[in-house]
């Protein structure tokens, strides 16, 4: 029986493969690496690209990962994978977005929060599901 | 019949409004159910995150990233509040934002200023309508959230926290304890707290490339992005749970007016009745 290896590939949002190889391969930052069972302990990012797992009937499967960090232990490979591409731009891209947004759906609001009226609006709100629900408990006997 | 002819009407609209509520009950509860898988799925990515920068931390003791544990003052807290899309969820939202409201009246009482980052419709009207310094917003994730919409969101938190603007970053949202109960719950996001300090058991280390400080800061972005994600997924169950209840409660209080209005409906259709034959009768008797 040939050695094998407990490779996890994981995102965020889930799971996406688990099981046993001979040999991984991933694009990792400063080139291809392949990893066999037994590996010393490495730590790398991954570059967008295919992640290969080799099982023990020599099948290989692939992965696509648009970046994401590459973990490996003696007896466990795990990948984490990114669910987006990820780049300095893109991400300063989108967090322009979302300022923009901000500002945009506050426009001509003061930034001061008034926590007083608040609280009463709140109060109020909750105040009338509990009224509700003690009608119904009475009708409801 | 007039009072019977109303009655009637009267009926056939609740019973409309019932199916209608009856409807978006059951596909809260099939929405639910997914949402709850996607919760549990999202678990392994930040253990594992975890599992990993807990070692880095303790492998390269000399490196401390911003967003580990530091002896700031804090004089400005920054709230990622994370609230539901859509309405129709009993008291989900505004608990939450009362939890959000009795908080930040505390800090500001210690002279803390909050700053706040709003996800999902709800937060952001409740922000438009009593103002706050937001800095960032995402909202209409819909169903199955995904982390790219986050991140621009999330990074507009972290880069205000290294910018030292902020000293603390807190996320508030749902807590699903089970389908009937939701909890709010307000969670220290940065600088990471509980971190174990005790020396490895025996040394080894990882081989890094490029280097240990650039994997941890990817890590520790990621890390912090999954935890934000988590609350997202999370308090969409939480919607999902509480709206089913608001719905199953909303149909039961239509089959009580229902039945009702049926017995007010019977009366009115039977005096009705009576009184006809009492007229016929005496119009009989009059000849």
């Amino acid at each position: 029986m040939a050695m094998t290896v407990r490779v996890d590939i994981v995102s965020a949002e889930g799971a996406i493969h688990s099981g046993l190889a001979t040999m991984v391969y991933a694009t990792a930052e400063m080139g291809e690496v392949g990893i066999a069972p037994r590996h010393t302990a490495f730590i790398s990012r991954l570059k967008p690209g295919d992640v290969r797992v080799e099982n023990e009937q020599g099948e290989q499967e692939h992965f696509y990962v648009s970046g994401g960090m590459l973990e490996v232990q003696p007896n466990v490979v795990t990948v984490l994978a990114d669910t987006a591409i990820r780049a300095r731009d893109l991400d300063e891209a989108a967090a322009m977005e979302a300022k923009r947004r901000a500002e945009d759906a506050l426009a001509g609001q003061t930034a001061k929060f008034e926590y007083a009226k608040a609280q009463v609006e709140l109060a109020e709100a909750v105040a009338q599901l509990r009224a509700i629900e003690k009608l119904r408990k009475m009708k409801g006997r | 019949m007039a009072g019977a002819k109303e009655i009637r009407t009267k009926i056939a609209s609740i019973k409309s409004t019932q199916k209608i509520t009856k409807a978006m009950q059951m596909v809260a509860a099939s929405k639910m159910r997914k949402a709850q898988e996607r919760m549990s799925a999202s678990r392994p990515y930040a253990e594992k995150m975890l599992q990993v920068i807990s070692h880095l931390a303790k492998a390269t003791p000399e490196y401390r990233h911003s967003f580990m544990a530091t002896e700031r003052e804090i004089k400005r807290v920054g709230y990622i509040v994370v609230s539901s899309d859509r309405g129709l969820c009993g008291g989900l939202n505004s608990n939450l934002l009362r939890r959000l409201v009795a908080d930040v009246k505390e800090r500001q009482a210690a002279g803390v200023e909050p700053v706040f980052c709003a996800i999902g419709s709800k937060a952001l009207g409740f922000f438009k309508r009593f103002g706050g310094q937001l800095i960032s917003q995402a909202t209409h994730l819909g169903d199955k959230p995904h982390i790219e919409d986050l991140i621009g969101t999330v990074k507009v938190m972290l880069d205000a926290y290294e910018a030292k603007e902020i000293d603390a970053i807190y996320i508030v949202g749902n807590e699903f304890v089970n389908t009937m109960t939701q909890r709010p719950l307000i969670r220290q996001l940065v600088p990471i707290a509980g971190e174990a300090r005790d020396p490895m058991p025996y040394h080894w280390d990882y081989i890094y490339e490029p280097d240990a400080r650039t994997v941890l800061d990817a890590l520790l972005t990621r890390y912090l992005e999954s935890l934000v994600y988590q609350a997202v997924v999370e308090n969409s169950a939480c919607e999902q749970a509480a709206r089913m209840v608001a719905m199953k409660s909303a149909s039961d209080n239509a089959g009580n007016l229902i039945g009702e209005l049926q017995l007010v409906y019977n009366k009115a259709r039977q005096s009705a009745i009576t009184q006809e034959i009492s007229e016929i009768v005496s119009g009989a008797a009059a000849v």
